[in-house]
């Protein structure tokens, strides 16, 4: 069942048109992740969903109801917040009842909702607090629990971790995650970290200008971006580009400089078959070593640059003038100024048409 | 591989092995207290403290002689027979025109002019600066546009046209209609203080507490009123002073049984029959000052702290 439905939402800031006549559906018990780089458009997305923005054009459904109209209290949903936005004068008590209070609830089940809050995150110790004198984890934490006890149907999270340091924000990300497993509630949940994007989601809508790029799930995603924008925005070290040709119908060959690709083993999605042409492939799909030469593809590499990273090493190398990166093992003992042969699987790759910057 | 080698000696040896490296400063650089520097900066805030305080200890010394003393000429000399006559004189006994009271009408009138000029300001102020910073309504800025550019109209333009406007109200001359006065002038500026104010609490407290099902007042009462002491005290300071240390508005739009403080004590100071009793002359103008001047003592600290808002963190 759908949980929320999106219909050619656009919203306009004077003659600026930040969301493009969009449309979205959510299922219930959804993890959608909103991924895209600041500026396009997904937090103001969110903030629509919530009501805390008036939309110019379009319709938003929440649970079968519709909710263009109506307040952000009235939406059944909770919010949580980049900055926590806690009430600071406020005990980690009196910030979770006071939404609550505003809805006249009795003292009782308030008082039930709170420990049951608590309880799930957590937080029973610090309930007398106040916001000052708790740790960025524990104010998040706090922030979920204020959502929690509205006992909502939607979860709209504003890039929660970003505020936390790397080793917080991984805690706090299995638990956001542990959370939507044992509540099954709708999450949305904007971001612009992609690995927060690709361990939480069901589904990732990447944007960009107030335009959906490709929803779908994190695999696909990150195996079948749609376009050069997906392909370049997943993956950290980015994908590698290479321009070129595609020769032959049948058994059609990528062609750059001297190198020839074969390209039997890649799914095309598309017939038509542009001039001109841009081959992907990511740097972890890479092999190196004596495994190279067994793929479908290998060549010599010249190594410019070793990134040693821990668990494995990036390589910046030079495949036939064309800079070309690499992931290998951690161990490996590579080193600049060394000739390498690497191989891949062009089935792995992705193809774009260079003018449309479309999949092929 | 010679380097490693050097590192892996002894201490001593090393030492001993760099020659260039002579002993010399270490540690924290020690201060001088009597510097150049130094004797600029405290010479001059010294300098600059006697200016100022020169004329209040003046004040002070002269308060406190008699009148005989004080014909001896000698205004800095302290005094040789302290008394406190001059004082008692001017709060309950000195005489403006026909009415011999002293200050200590004028202080109440002052009392009752600013106390009900100052919590009505800073309310409606309040209210207008929380509703111009988060709802967003339409005509907004060019509300906000007007309400500053009040601010810089010259008083004397509104003299006139607000006597009129008091008289047709029906309130002219009565301590209402100062009340009224003092409320609007202190609108633009009140309201600026306070729009700049909420501008700076967090945006996402504000979108939490409509999630939260928080209405207007509900935001105003319950988040932003707790958050906001000190650009209140900030507010009420402004606003105290400016009340208690108005002498125009209070000579123009009042009537003498209620003339504020300040208007009184020029009656006092400037009558023209008599003798000129410096001495309760100086101690009327220090009771009249007093009122800002504890107000600026007891919430300095506050007031600071409301100016430097913007720090304050959730």
């Amino acid at each position: 069942m759908t949980s929320v439905s999106i219909r050619d939402l656009t919203l306009k800031f004077g003659s600026l048109e930040v969301l493009k006549s969009l449309n979205l559906d959510i299922d219930e018990g959804e993890f959608l992740v909103l991924l895209g780089p600041s500026g396009c458009g997904k937090s103001t997305l969110l903030n629509c969903i919530a009501g805390l923005l008036d939309i110019s054009d379009g319709q938003i459904f929440i649970g079968g109801n519709n909710v263009t109209w109506a307040e952000p209290s009235e939406r059944g949903i909770g919010m949580v917040f980049q900055s926590y936005a806690l009430y600071p004068q406020m005990s980690v008590e009196g910030n979770l009842a006071f939404g609550l209070k505003n809805a006249r609830m009795p003292k009782d089940e308030i008082a039930k909702r709170i420990a049951r809050a608590a309880e799930v995150l957590q937080i029973e110790p610090l309930l007398q607090r106040k916001p000052a004198q708790l740790s960025g984890g524990q104010r998040q934490r706090v922030a979920i629990g204020r959502a929690l006890v509205r006992d909502v149907d939607v979860f709209l999270f504003d890039e929660p971790l970003s505020n936390l340091d790397a080793k917080l924000r991984a805690e706090l990300r299995v638990e956001i995650k542990r959370l939507h497993h044992r509540l099954k509630n709708t999450m949305i949940y904007v971001t612009h970290d992609q690995i927060e994007a690709l361990t939480l989601a069901d589904r990732i809508a990447i944007m960009r200008n107030g335009i959906i790029q490709q929803l779908d799930s994190p695999h696909e995603i990150y195996n079948r971006p749609v376009n050069l924008y997906v392909a370049g925005f997943m993956g950290s070290p980015g994908m590698n580009f290479i321009e070129g040709e595609i020769s032959g119908a049948g058994e059609s060959s990528f062609n750059f400089a001297s190198t020839q690709i074969p390209l039997s083993r890649y799914p095309f999605v598309r017939d038509d078959r542009p001039d001109k042409a841009i081959f992907g492939i990511r740097p972890e799909h890479v092999s190196c070593g004596p495994a190279a030469s067994d793929e479908p593809f290998s060549a010599d590499v010249e190594i410019e640059v070793v990134e040693p990273m821990g668990a494995d090493t990036l390589v910046w190398a030079v495949l036939d003038g064309k800079e070309f990166r690499f992931r290998v093992d951690g161990q490996s003992p590579l080193h600049a100024g060394q000739t390498v042969r690497i191989g891949f699987d062009p089935a792995k790759a992705s193809i774009f048409d260079a003018a449309r910057e479309l999949r092929l | 591989m010679t380097d490693v080698t050097t590192l892996d000696a002894p201490a001593g040896t090393r030492t001993a092995a760099s020659p260039g490296l002579v002993d010399g400063p270490r540690g924290a650089k020690p201060k001088r207290a009597i510097s150049p520097r130094n004797i600029m900066i405290y010479g001059t805030l010294l300098l600059v403290s006697v200016y100022y305080l020169l004329p209040l200890y003046v004040m002070i010394v002269t308060s406190l002689k008699g009148m005989p003393e004080i014909r001896l000429g000698n205004i800095f000399a302290p005094p040789v027979e302290v008394t406190f006559e001059p004082w008692v004189k001017a709060w309950a006994t000195a005489c403006t025109g026909l009415n011999c009271e002293g200050l200590s009408r004028g202080f109440w009138n002052s009392v009752r002019i600013t106390v009900p000029s100052v919590v009505l300001s800073i309310a409606i102020a309040s209210v207008n600066g929380y509703a111009l910073a988060n709802w967003r309504f339409k005509g907004a800025d060019v509300f906000f546009t007007i309400l500053i550019f009040g601010a810089f109209i010259p008083y004397q333009v509104m003299l006139y046209p607000i006597v009129i406007l008091l008289r047709e109200l029906g309130i002219y001359g009565t301590l209402w209609g100062l009340i009224l006065v003092h409320t609007i002038f202190g609108m633009p500026i009140l309201t600026l203080l306070f729009r700049n104010y909420f501008t700076s609490v967090p945006e996402e407290l504000f979108k939490a507490a409509r999630v939260d099902g928080a209405g207007f007042w509900g935001i105003y009462f319950k988040i932003m009123l707790p958050m906001s002491l000190p650009i209140f005290v900030v507010a009420m300071i402004i606003q105290i002073t400016g009340v208690w240390n108005d002498f125009l508005f209070g000579v123009v739009y009042t009537k003498p049984d209620v003339y504020p403080m300040t208007v009184q004590l020029n009656n006092i100071v400037n009558s023209v029959q008599g003798v000129k009793e410096y001495n309760v002359n100086m101690a009327a103008t220090i009771i009249t000052g007093l009122v800002p001047l504890i107000v600026y003592f007891v919430s300095g600290k506050l007031f600071v702290r409301g100016i430097a808002a913007g720090a304050v963190k959730g």
